[in-house]
């Protein structure tokens, strides 16, 4: 056996691993809060935004850097709107104003 | 900076991520979790702003994006959240594609340079899920806008043709990953995106939940796919939280309709053939029918009331309207209280947010399951816009397209408001034997001209 794990399975041991976590605190979401649960989710899959701003990174602008900023841009409004919006929401539900 | 020290930010910001979502398991801790849910996204991207050069045009990109994102999040209705949220998901679709040419075009600027067969793999895994995802949401945000009509689209021979396709886009992605040049990409992702459109033309109607929630699953995972390509964990741990969230809320949608995923994605309800059922019996049964006063008398002198809101009140826009009508039953000592059910907007819990912007206080809002076992003991059971969720038939009949479908026991309380524009049929093309009940009154009228009568006649 040689001594270097592949990073294809470090990668599918995060994933994995990240399934499993994201099966059992979405479970526990209370489904009033289905909707929010959409909207925040919207904002965190924006984190394709990182690999975006990597793919605009190098310093030399040619159609790759371009395609990231512009894929910078799309992410940043999931990223924004998501976000914001999960939190207009939030604030909607009140208990009793008694 | 290290790659050490943006991997351990990364871990921060993945942890917050986590408890973005866990705060949401009740609306008291759901603000602080958001709260988390930025503060984690912030992280993740000042983090990465200190390895990327441009940082002029990064900035600028995220200041364009981001004011978009602001605009829309301040001014969207509430009604129109399903269209906010399935052109979010063709957002992420088109960025996942975006960043996945980018790495191909440039791989030294991830470190993944050469390209080995399983990056190449991974590229294409998360290329196609992606198109997918960006054409796919654009329809669904299409049919859910009302631009493009929300009937099912179906021609002959379309699943074996969609079929086709994929089976031809696998082969060109093999190809691809063997000759590592540009055709093979482009024309995977040209079908891929095809594909996008074909998949989710055929869903329509009472089954657009379940795409939203399926589109959201996939968002997930290409974010995830380019994840892998890229080495990079952040992407991953998230994309997979947002997988496996749009694949439970697609499961629940599915299980509230007691429908198979297959069978919402191979389409077919919310169209034509769902009609059949009740077409042979059109005899007409006599309902009895009151004016709002007598609503208005029954529910003022009740001890409980439950009311079961469906979409057409939100399209009534008499929300607000209810809240107002709740309320003063409330003032008369009544004890009210609304059940929900898991389909009852067009998105999982679009009602409860509905409710909510129409100040109804949370705890008054119930879930079908909470409150099922309540409507024996309940005095009225006010109906207003819904329809096949408070079907008995469901549980009855054997025959009847919706059996198997958990429904709101309205049936069993002692007398039944159902407030409607006509006798017309709901979403499953449905004859409701509720509306026939000894037990049940009809007021029919436009929900929101209906509920302010009552509000009326309460205040005398």
């Amino acid at each position: 056996m040689s001594s270097a794990i592949d990073p294809v399975i470090i990668n599918l041991t995060v994933f994995v691993l990240a399934v499993v976590v994201g099966y059992h605190v979405v479970w526990n979401v209370t489904p009033a809060l289905h909707t929010p649960l959409m909207a925040v989710t919207n904002a965190i899959s924006g984190i394709i935004i990182v690999g975006a701003m990597l793919a605009a990174g190098p310093e030399q602008l040619d159609a790759g850097t371009i395609m990231g900023l512009v894929a910078v841009m799309l992410a940043a409004v999931n990223v924004f709107g998501g976000f914001l919006v999960t939190q207009r929401m939030l604030s909607m539900f009140k208990k009793k104003s008694k | 900076m290290s790659a050490n020290f943006v991997a351990l930010a990364y871990l921060i910001a993945a942890v917050l991520f986590i408890l973005a979502l866990k705060g949401l398991s009740s609306p008291i801790s759901a603000r602080r979790g958001n709260m988390f849910g930025m503060i984690g996204m912030a992280i993740a991207v000042l983090t990465t702003l200190t390895v990327t050069q441009n940082l002029i045009y990064i900035v600028l990109a995220i200041i364009v994006g981001g004011a978009v994102g602001a605009v829309v999040a301040r001014r969207i209705q509430m009604t129109a959240m399903p269209e906010l949220v399935a052109a979010m998901h063709s957002l992420v679709g088109l960025a996942a594609v975006l960043v996945a040419m980018s790495a191909f075009y440039n791989p030294v600027a991830y470190g993944i340079s050469p390209l080995h067969a399983s990056n190449l793999i991974e590229l294409f895994i998360g290329t196609f899920v992606g198109a997918i995802t960006f054409t796919g949401s654009i329809i669904a945000f299409g049919k859910l806008s009302g631009k493009l009509g929300s009937k099912p689209l179906h021609f002959a021979g379309q699943h074996w043709f969609n079929l086709l396709l994929g089976v031809v886009m696998i082969a060109f992605g093999i190809m691809f990953i063997f000759t590592e040049s540009w055709t093979p990409f482009l024309i995977m992702i040209a079908l891929a995106l095809t594909l996008g459109v074909l998949l989710i033309l055929p869903i329509g109607g009472a089954d657009m939940p379940v795409v939203v929630s399926m589109l959201n699953s996939y968002s997930g995972w290409a974010a995830a796919g380019i994840g892998f390509t890229l080495n990079n964990n952040m992407l991953i741990i998230a994309g997979s939280l947002v997988g496996s969230s749009g694949a439970i809320l697609s499961y629940i949608m599915c299980k509230a309709m007691n429908r198979s995923f297959f069978n919402v994605i191979l389409g077919g309800f919310g169209g034509g053939d769902g009609v059949a059922g009740g077409a042979g019996e059109t005899e007409q049964r006599p309902v009895r029918s009151g004016s709002a006063d007598d609503a208005a008398f029954l529910m003022g002198n009740a001890d409980s009331v439950i009311i079961v809101p469906g979409y057409g009140l939100a399209v009534a826009r008499a929300q607000h309207a209810i809240n107002e009508m709740s309320n003063h039953l409330i003032e008369k000592g009544v004890k009210v209280r609304y059940a929900i059910h898991p389909v009852a907007g067009r998105m999982p819990g679009h009602m409860n947010v509905l409710l909510a912007e129409a100040e109804v206080p949370y705890d008054q809002v119930l879930e079908m399951e909470e409150i099922n076992n309540e409507f024996a003991d309940t005095d009225v059971v006010l109906v207003i816009g819904a329809n096949d969720v408070v079907n008995p038939a469901a549980k009855t009949d054997p025959n009847c397209p919706i059996y198997g479908m958990p429904i709101i026991d309205a049936h069993k309380a002692r007398t039944i408001l159902v407030v409607k524009r006509s006798m017309a049929v709901g979403y499953a093309g449905l004859d409701n034997d509720l509306f026939y009940l000894d037990k049940t009154m009809m007021v029919f009228g436009d929900a929101k001209k209906v509920v302010e009568d009552i509000i009326k006649a309460l205040q005398h």
